[in-house]
């Protein structure tokens, strides 16, 4: 696909997203915001691969549904409007957020349109996955190792300040009981 | 990649399946689908991750192109390739049909019949027999083999994987989602980290066959 082609099939998938995203705002259940979430960065990814980008428009699709699968459990379980008897919206300070949305989209509009784009020069690389992988292999190393060790403290941090038991409620004061009291037994023989 | 997006796609399916009759014993089997993606999720991108670093390259075509020659990665690793099979998972059958087992009056697929349920069906066989293919082409060398052309040694290492997963499968017995959570993170996870590193030694010392 190209040319005006591509652009108008751009231009769909752009708006797709754009009016999916309205959608979550609209929509009463959670699973129906959730999935329309979901259609927004589902429409996101698609016009990554049409800009051949087939690694990063993948990425979008597979993190973004699994995303979107584990987070419609939460949103049901903690923001449920069960059957209309808690009506919710998912929209505060309406007033203070249209003129934020406004004044933003106006700015970058007009930076859009006003600014002087450089002409391109050189050519796309015939494998833009190798690219990625160059830029974040590469040069940001230790920038990309640092940023995943921070995501995994962050992780367990949170979890173990969630969990409402610790090692002491499984396996006693002492540390010594032989088998961990859980409420649920797991799938090996401990 | 692609199988890995699409894949994830089944997650939104399977639990949209579940939650759009209303009703409970369909919804109890959309949960229990995502739990069993959690527990295989993670040990599934290792073992596609593994072969990747075995071929260099996230290329079906070269992933096949480095095997010719009777370098299998089955031979160098049959972790990945065990846990890829697990696949069975995504499509609720075998040991992994919690999701839409008969307890709950046929979970996920309770409430679902005419076309809708065939397509479901469909679907469902339809994603084990791309599974067994892509182990065939990622483990098995693809068309790789002699005398025979190259299709039909593909067709037939496809064929003979789903009759080992139909025959394992129907063989093991039913799992339930919260064992093999247990299981997937505490046991088979470490295994495919391990057996992905065992492989990014072989290739940085070359020697991969």
């Amino acid at each position: 696909m190209t040319g005006p082609v591509l652009l108008v099939v751009l231009g769909a998938l752009g708006a797709l997203a754009v009016c999916a995203g309205v959608l979550v705002f609209v929509v009463d259940s959670m699973a129906r915001a959730t999935f329309s979430l979901l259609a927004s960065f589902l429409a996101v990814g698609a016009s990554l691969l049409l800009l051949d980008l087939p690694y990063l428009g993948l990425l979008v699709v597979l993190m973004m549904t699994v995303e979107m699968a584990i987070m419609v459990v939460f949103m049901v379980m903690l923001m449920m409007n069960p059957g209309g008897l808690m009506p919710m919206s998912m929209v505060h300070n309406t007033r203070g957020a249209v003129a934020a949305g406004v004044v933003v989209l106006a700015a970058l509009s007009a930076g859009i349109w006003t600014v002087d784009w450089p002409e391109r020069s050189g050519a796309a690389p015939p494998d833009t996955t190798v690219q990625v992988g160059e830029a974040v292999m590469g040069p940001h190393m230790l920038v990309m190792i640092v940023v995943g060790v921070v995501l995994l403290a962050t992780m367990i941090a949170g979890l173990a300040l969630a969990t409402p038991r610790g090692r002491y409620d499984r396996l006693g004061p002492d540390l010594d009981r032989p088998r961990p009291d859980d409420p649920v037994d797991g799938g090996l023989p401990r | 990649m692609w199988f890995n997006a699409a894949e994830a796609l089944l997650w939104a399916a399977m639990w949209m399946l579940g939650w759009a009759p209303n009703s409970p014993y369909a919804l109890v089997g959309a949960y229990r689908f995502l739990a069993q993606g959690l527990a295989y999720e993670l040990p599934l991108m290792f073992a596609l991750t593994t072969v990747g670093v075995g071929a260099g390259s996230l290329r079906s075509t070269d992933v096949v192109a480095a095997q010719t020659g009777g370098g299998w990665f089955v031979l160098t690793m049959p972790v990945a390739f065990v846990v890829l099979l697990a696949a069975a998972a995504f499509t609720a059958w075998g040991p992994f049909a919690a999701p839409a087992g008969t307890d709950l009056a046929g979970g996920v697929l309770a409430e679902s019949s005419g076309v809708g349920r065939l397509l479901v069906q469909t679907g469902r066989c339809a994603f084990l027999g791309v599974t067994c293919a892509a182990a065939a082409a990622w483990f098995l060398g693809g068309g790789d083999g002699p005398l025979l052309p190259a299709p039909v040694w593909f067709a037939v290492k496809t064929l003979a994987v789903v009759a080992l997963v139909v025959l394992v499968g129907r063989r093991l017995p039913l799992l339930r989602p919260d064992r093999v959570a247990d299981v997937a993170w505490t046991v088979v996870l470490p295994l495919t980290i391990v057996q992905a590193a065992v492989v990014a030694v072989l290739v940085l010392t070359g020697g991969m066959p």
